[in-house]
Parts: structure tokens; C-alpha cells; sequence
């Protein structure tokens, strides 16, 4: 790579947005380069502005954002060029695919539409022509049956193909550097590797440059040639990736080296008692049908399964979206009606209604993926946490209960005097937190984890780990742990069950699976997620 | 699709039903019939009327009569106008209304969506807050008053359009009511139209567009603008129905024979049969118009299929 020659480089960007509280300041003066053919990524946490410096030098910053600086492509400041001088580069010289692969494209239109614009207000080739090229494109990416896909709308694919559309639109020109925002973080591991795949041979084969724009070390350690790491606007540490990975000079560089989740979980003794069983669990949902409209569909999302959960042990339900983990789990707590047995200590709670759970609950809790959305912005956090305490404990004071909420806000590492305050005053890691207290402060015996630590930053992430194994540790606690991601759920679980379209594909202790994964499925997930070798080796 | 219609036209029929057997009962709730008039005709008239018309009947009788008609196409005689049937006067005033609803809404549509447009394309400027005082004056200065004053400054004081009247259906005639019933329906559109467009413009498809240098036409017209229609369309067809079936306001004040006066006058004077006729009109006219929104609906979005 050192012959070749810089092609882009970002000089003392700045980025700011102007808000309701004032100006802020997201990228505070970086700098950057990209050489033709090259990999370089940029990586940084939530908020580190990585986004924000490719938005900026491509001008698709919010209407509230400015930036200033230069963006030298070749020589001219794309910050400085007029917008159609601007649409000359974009999509021709320097394209750009998103993270979001289910809104990315516009649901309005074909695939083959939306292929063929590109190429032709670049190119100004005739309609067929344009087709033809599209096919090409869509042939390149890997699309079965691409002269049907070209009729067909967003809709009607995949995430991971719709993310292949994108990178043939990206492509469609012959882009000198493919930014590359977040690519895969939106899909399964198995699909994201396949993407991973396709984008190196792609490079390859075209020789253009890619900018990956990424959270996750495990895609920078797979992909890249150089690294830039960010932080709060800055960059903090740069240099060829595999020298950062064997020796990272920065602390934050460290930290997040180091923020894979770790160590294991040793097996509850073998005489534990069951805490929660289900046989033979069934869970189906009919789609459609009604009044005139002829039959519904059956849609079998868990399709018998039986899960035996003692006391202390942690069972890691593993699977890629559409699996059924979710539904089981919610199932398993009768939040959903279900065929089979479900027996809570010595108790057949298999058709016990809303009213007879109602005492239970208390038993059984749940913490859900998305700390934005599952805390009601409405209340103050010590509301939040103690409202579960006026239905089983309806005995206490207003004083005791705000005593237990500062007990518990404490036990999950939060200041006890934020419990005044409102959600939206709190990062995502401290509202899970929260979640956390609000399932913790009823003293459960089981808690339902469903994907509590996806929507965080890695670093978080590990925190949030160590700390349920501590709530574990202390009360004894079982755990269902629902996660698509395997480096938190070997952290995390003893005993694992692989699900695949609500079945189960393989399940026992967490060390077994992993060391001589048994079925094909957890094979390909395990190759997806834990293997480090290099898809592309370059010179 | 067909199928669709079809199950749709299907469950028409029961809407309908209890539309009018509410409306019917309920219009004999109200105190009065049509011919208690104040005058006060002597009792042997008016018991003729009463036989002559079946008024005389059991209630249910009546409501069964009248079904019965109604199944034939048949509106039955209007009480205060004894010279027309209600048919005859639909077929004389709903053409008439139809053509300045249609014109209203058509002119609303295609204003209100370009001003919309170009209020949320600049977004906190000048002509963002133009559009929005516009849209503000529109819906909430009522017709009553904009009416008179288009007479005043058009008719009287530039000698522009004709004050009032139908002149057969002479275009000039037509713009002042046309203008007064596009107004506010205007205001709506617009305002609707900026919101769903300052949405759309910050979808990630949007992003995508521009990201592949695409053409600011192509990215606000043929992206933007078809995904911010949606709620126009739904908009459509309620505004549709109320606007095709006559208002009485326009058509008071500029003298105008449409049917929006019909249904005032005759449930003021208890003309049974013209107010059923009314309300079997308007439901129609709803039904149909929801029916047209929906399989618009899929027509510009291709993610709603219907079978």
C-alpha cells in the first residue's frame, strides 16, 4: 500500500450543530486521510462523532449542523464545492452505504428503479443500458435471481439483502473510496459476515478504498489497514491496525480493547432446585384472516421446547432475529399464551390467567433490550423502580419504599440522589441500570434478560455484564439470557440453547458448545462471531 | 383487488343499512312533522297530508315503506316541496355541487401541496413562516366572512366577477364560491403537507439520494414528495365527501341552486324524506370516496396490497 497515493483527506474538520441548549460541538478538529485502496476505519463509541465526520465531508450533516475545515478529494474541498459540483462527486466518486439496511432504501420505489437512477444521471446511458448495468450490479453483489429482484420493492427482501442493494448502488459507479457507516451493526452475525465477505472481495476486485465506520473491534481487527480511534470528537490514537491491536498507546484505546466481555460462569451444583421448567412449550400466531378474508396463517415461532432453569444457573438462549428466543421467554413468563407445561418451583403455572400470576410476578422478572423506550419518560426514576413494590408489598410506607429504592439504586452502582430525576436525564448503560434496580428491588428468584446490553456501547456493555453475574452472585439469582451475542452470553451463561426458527438446534454447557459446537447452524454462528483470521490480507 | 372491492362494496351495504334506520328514527324523534307549520293548517288538511304521505301509519310501517322505496331507487316525494321529488332535486342540485366541491378540492390539492412543499423546504425562513400565517388566516377565518368580502372587493368594488348566482354554470360564476370553499381546505393541505414532507425529507432514504448525488428534483420530487403524500391522500377522501355534497353556507351567500342547502332547510322543516335523502347521499358519497383513498393507498405505496 505504500506506493498509493492520498485521495482524500480531512483537514481540521469541525462539526457543529446548533441545539436548543447552544451550539455543540460533535467533531472538534480532526484529521484524516485515506490512500487509494486502502481500509481504514474509524472507530469510537456512541456520540465519538465518527458518523458525523463522514456526514460532514459528504454534506448530509442535519439542517442544523455546520462544518467547517477542508475535505480535499483529489485536490478540491468537497466542503467548498457548489451542489451540483457536489453531486458530480457523490455517488460517483465517493459513494456511501448506511446503517440502517430497513429504511435505507426508499420503499416507493423497485430495487431496479432505484439502481438504474444512479447509474444514469452519472453516466447518461439510455435505459436499457442502465438496466443492463444493474443487473450487473445486482449479479456482483450476489442477488439470486437478479432479473426478478428488479421488480421487486425493499419490502419484499431481506436485511441483508437489501444491504447488498445498497452496496450495488454504492458500487454502481465505480466509487474511489466506499464509505462504509455501521454496515452490518443492524444485522444478524451470520448476514453480517457474509457482508464483510462480499465488501472485501468486492474490494478486491475494483480496487476502491473503504472508509468502515464501525463500533466493533472484531470488524476493524478483519478488516482494516489503518485505524483511526475517536472519542468525543477527537481523534485520540491513529496507526496501522495491526500495530494498534498488539500495542495500543492511548488508555481509551485500551479500554475498549479490553471491553470484551470476560471470564465464565461456573454450573449451579448439580442438586439445585428447578426453579422454572417448561415442557413442550408451544407458541403460535395466526396472521391475518377475519371477517371475509378466508383462513389465517399459522406461524409456529416456538415449536416445543423444553428448558429446565435451576437455581444460580444462567441459561443463554442463543439465535439470530426471528428465532423465537424473545417469544419463548416471554412465554416461559406468561406474558403470552402458549401450549405445553410451565411449572414455577412446584407450581403448574401452565393456564394460570392474568389475576392468578399477579402474586408470582414478583418472582419472575423481566429486564428488555431498549433503555430508551422501556423506561416511562413521565415518571421520576424512584417512581419507576418502586411502582412494582405498591402491588407485592402494598404493606409499606411511602418512607420504606423510598428506602428500598436507594438500597437498590445503590446496588447497581447509581447515585441513590438521582432518584428525583427523569429518564431522559440518563445514558443508555444507566438506564439499563435502572431497569435493572426496577426488576432487582422485588428480590425475584428468576429474571428474564432479553438482549439487555445490544443497544450499548462495548465498554458499557461489560459493565452491565459484571454487574448482573454480582446481583447473581449475591441473591442466587437464575437468569434466562436471550442475546444474539455470543461473546456476552459465553461471559455470562453456564448452559446454552441455540435456537433457529423456533426450534432447538443444540443446547448444553456453555464450554462444550463452545469448544465442539455439534450442529451446522452453531457452527456457521460461532465461525461468524468468534473467528478472528483476516478476510483480506493486504500487502 | 377485485376480490377487495368487492368484500368492500359487500360491507357497504349493512353501513348503509344502519345509517339510515339511525337516521330515520332519529329524525322522528325530533318534536314536530312537516306539516306543523306555525300558520297551523286546519285539522282535516292536515289529516289528508298525513294519509296522503302514510304519515298517518305505524311507525314501523312507515320505516319499512320507506326501505322499500329506497330499495327501488326511489327518495319518495319531498314534503315541502310538493312540485319535486327528492330525486329531482338531486338531479338537479348534486351536479352542481359536485362541480364546485370538485373544483374546491382539486385547486386545495394542488395549492396546498406546492405551498406545503415549499414551507418545508425552507424550514424556519421566511417563506416557511408565510405559508404557515397563510395556512393559519385560512382555517381560521370562517366562510361567512371570506364570501362576503370576495363579493365586496371582486364583485362590487372591481367589477370583476359576477356578485352571485348560478348564470348556468358560466365559469366566471363559478370562482368566487370555488375560491371560498378552496380556502380553508388550502390551509389544510398546506399544513399537512409540511409536516409529512419535513418528516420525509429526513427519512434515511432521503439520505441514501443524496449520498448518490442525486438531482434536488429527483430527491424532493420523486423521493420525497411521493412518500409525503400518504396523508394527503387519507385527507382526500373525508374532504371529498363533505366538499362534493354542497355547503350551505357558499350556497346561500352566492345564491347558488346546489343540495348543501337541502339538508338544513329540510331538517329545519322536518322534510322527512329530503333529509334521508341527504344522509343516504353524503353516506354514499363517504363510502365511495374511502373506498378510492384506500386502492390510492396502493397505488402509491407499494407495500399495501389488498387480497
Amino acid at each position: 500500500m505504500a506506493a498509493s497515493e492520498t485521495i482524500l483527506s480531512v483537514k481540521d474538520l469541525r462539526v457543529r450543530f446548533r441545539t436548543l441548549d447552544g451550539a455543540v460541538e460533535a467533531v472538534k478538529g480532526i484529521n484524516i486521510h485515506v490512500k487509494s485502496g486502502e481500509t481504514v476505519a474509524v472507530v469510537g463509541e456512541s456520540g465519538s462523532g465518527k458518523s458525523q465526520t463522514m456526514m460532514a465531508a459528504m454534506s448530509l450533516l442535519a439542517s442544523n449542523g455546520e462544518a467547517s475545515g477542508a475535505v480535499d478529494y483529489r485536490g478540491r474541498n468537497l466542503l467548498a464545492l457548489s451542489k451540483s459540483e457536489l453531486n458530480k462527486v457523490r455517488g460517483r466518486k465517493i459513494s456511501m452505504i448506511f446503517q440502517e439496511p430497513m429504511t435505507s432504501l426508499d420503499p416507493l420505489y423497485s430495487i431496479g428503479n432505484q439502481l438504474i437512477e444512479p447509474i444514469r444521471r452519472h453516466r447518461g446511458l439510455n435505459a436499457a443500458e442502465a438496466r443492463e448495468e444493474a443487473l450487473k450490479l445486482l449479479r456482483l453483489v450476489q442477488i439470486p435471481d437478479p432479473e426478478r429482484r428488479m421488480k421487486s420493492y425493499p419490502h419484499e427482501m431481506s436485511g441483508g439483502q437489501r444491504q447488498r442493494v445498497m452496496i450495488a448502488m454504492a458500487l454502481a459507479n465505480d466509487p474511489d473510496i466506499l464509505i462504509a457507516d455501521e454496515p452490518t451493526t443492524a444485522l444478524d452475525v451470520t448476514i453480517q459476515a457474509q457482508i464483510l465477505m462480499l465488501l472485501a472481495e468486492l474490494q478486491r476486485k475494483l480496487g476502491m478504498a473503504i472508509v468502515f465506520i464501525t463500533h466493533d473491534l472484531g470488524i476493524v481487527r478483519r478488516f482494516a489497514d489503518r485505524v483511526y480511534v475517536m472519542r468525543y470528537g477527537e481523534v485520540v490514537e491513529e496507526g496501522e491496525a495491526e500495530a494498534i491491536f498488539a500495542n495500543p498507546q492511548h488508555a481509551y484505546t485500551k479500554m475498549l480493547l479490553a471491553a470484551e466481555p470476560t471470564g465464565t460462569k461456573a454450573p449451579p451444583p448439580p442438586n439445585a432446585p428447578v426453579l422454572l421448567e417448561g415442557r413442550n412449550v408451544e407458541v403460535t400466531f395466526k396472521i391475518g384472516g377475519g371477517f371475509l378474508a378466508g383462513e389465517p396463517l399459522l406461524l409456529r415461532a416456538v415449536d416445543r421446547i423444553s428448558i429446565r432453569l435451576k437455581r444460580n444457573q444462567t441459561i443463554g438462549i442463543v439465535g439470530e432475529s426471528g428465532s423465537g428466543k424473545s417469544t419463548l421467554g416471554r412465554a416461559l413468563l406468561r406474558l403470552l399464551p402458549s401450549d405445553g407445561v410451565i411449572r414455577l418451583g412446584d407450581r403448574d403455572i401452565s393456564s394460570a390467567d392474568r389475576q392468578a400470576m399477579r402474586p408470582l410476578r414478583r418472582e419472575l422478572q423481566l429486564v428488555f433490550q431498549d433503555p430508551f423506550g422501556s423506561l416511562s419518560p413521565r415518571m421520576t426514576i424512584g417512581q419507576v423502580i418502586t411502582e412494582g413494590l405498591l402491588v407485592h408489598e402494598p404493606a409499606l410506607s411511602g418512607k420504606q419504599r423510598d428506602q428500598r429504592a436507594v438500597e437498590a439504586l445503590r446496588e447497581v452502582g447509581l447515585d441513590p440522589n438521582a432518584r428525583n430525576r427523569y429518564p431522559h436525564e440518563f445514558s443508555g448503560g444507566q438506564r439499563q441500570r435502572i431497569a435493572i434496580a426496577r426488576a432487582m428491588i422485588l428480590k425475584p428468584k428468576v429474571v428474564v434478560l432479553d438482549e439487555p446490553t445490544s443497544a450499548l456501547d462495548r465498554s458499557v456493555q461489560k459493565q452491565i455484564v459484571e454487574l448482573l453475574r454480582k446481583l447473581q452472585a449475591d441473591h442466587e439469582l437464575s437468569y434466562l439470557f436471550i442475546s444474539h451475542d455470543l461473546a456476552v452470553v459465553r461471559a455470562m451463561a453456564d448452559y446454552i440453547i441455540v435456537m433457529k426458527q423456533g426450534k432447538i438446534v443444540e443446547e448444553g454447557p456453555t464450554e462444550a458448545i463452545f469448544s465442539d459446537p455439534q450442529a451446522a447452524y452453531t457452527q456457521t454462528l460461532m465461525n461468524a462471531a468468534i473467528d478472528v483470521t483476516r478476510f483480506r490480507l493486504s500487502a | 383487488m377485485l376480490r377487495y372491492v368487492f368484500r368492500r362494496l359487500l360491507t357497504a351495504i349493512p353501513t348503509l343499512f344502519v345509517i339510515v334506520t339511525t337516521a330515520f328514527f332519529l329524525i322522528r324523534v325530533a318534536p314536530g312533522g312537516p306539516f306543523n307549520q306555525e300558520r297551523g293548517l286546519s285539522p282535516e288538511i292536515k289529516a289528508n297530508l298525513d294519509a296522503q304521505f302514510g304519515l298517518g301509519d305505524p311507525l314501523w310501517l312507515q320505516y319499512v315503506h320507506y326501505l322499500g322505496n329506497l330499495l327501488r331507487g326511489n327518495f319518495g316525494p319531498s314534503y315541502n316541496m310538493p312540485d319535486f321529488t327528492v330525486g329531482e332535486l338531486f338531479a338537479k342540485g348534486l351536479p352542481i355541487s359536485v362541480q364546485l366541491g370538485a373544483s374546491a378540492l382539486i385547486l386545495a390539492l394542488l395549492l396546498g401541496s406546492v405551498l406545503g412543499t415549499i414551507a418545508a423546504l425552507n424550514q424556519n425562513k421566511l417563506a416557511d413562516y408565510s405559508v404557515i400565517a397563510l395556512a393559519t388566516a385560512g382555517s381560521t377565518i370562517p366562510t361567512f366572512v371570506i364570501a362576503p368580502v370576495i363579493q365586496l372587493l371582486f364583485g362590487l368594488t372591481w367589477k370583476l366577477l359576477p356578485i352571485g348566482g348560478w348564470g348556468d354554470g358560466a365559469l366566471i360564476n363559478k370562482i368566487g364560491p370555488v375560491l371560498t370553499l378552496a380556502l380553508p381546505q388550502i390551509a389544510i393541505v398546506a399544513r399537512l403537507m409540511r409536516g409529512s414532507m419535513i418528516e420525509s425529507l429526513r427519512s434515511h432514504h432521503i439520505r441514501t439520494a443524496r449520498a448518490l448525488g442525486l438531482s434536488d428534483w429527483s430527491v424532493v420530487v420523486k423521493h420525497a414528495l411521493r412518500g409525503a403524500i400518504l396523508p394527503i391522500v387519507s385527507f382526500t377522501g373525508p374532504a371529498a365527501a363533505a366538499l362534493l355534497t354542497g355547503s350551505v353556507i357558499v350556497e346561500t351567500i352566492f345564491s347558488i341552486p346546489g343540495v348543501g342547502r337541502h339538508f338544513v332547510v329540510a331538517a329545519l322543516n322536518r322534510d322527512y324524506t329530503l333529509v334521508m335523502g341527504t344522509v343516504v347521499v353524503i353516506a354514499l358519497f363517504t363510502i365511495i370516496f374511502n373506498l378510492i383513498v384506500d386502492l390510492m393507498y396502493a397505488v402509491v405505496d407499494p407495500r399495501v396490497r389488498y387480497d
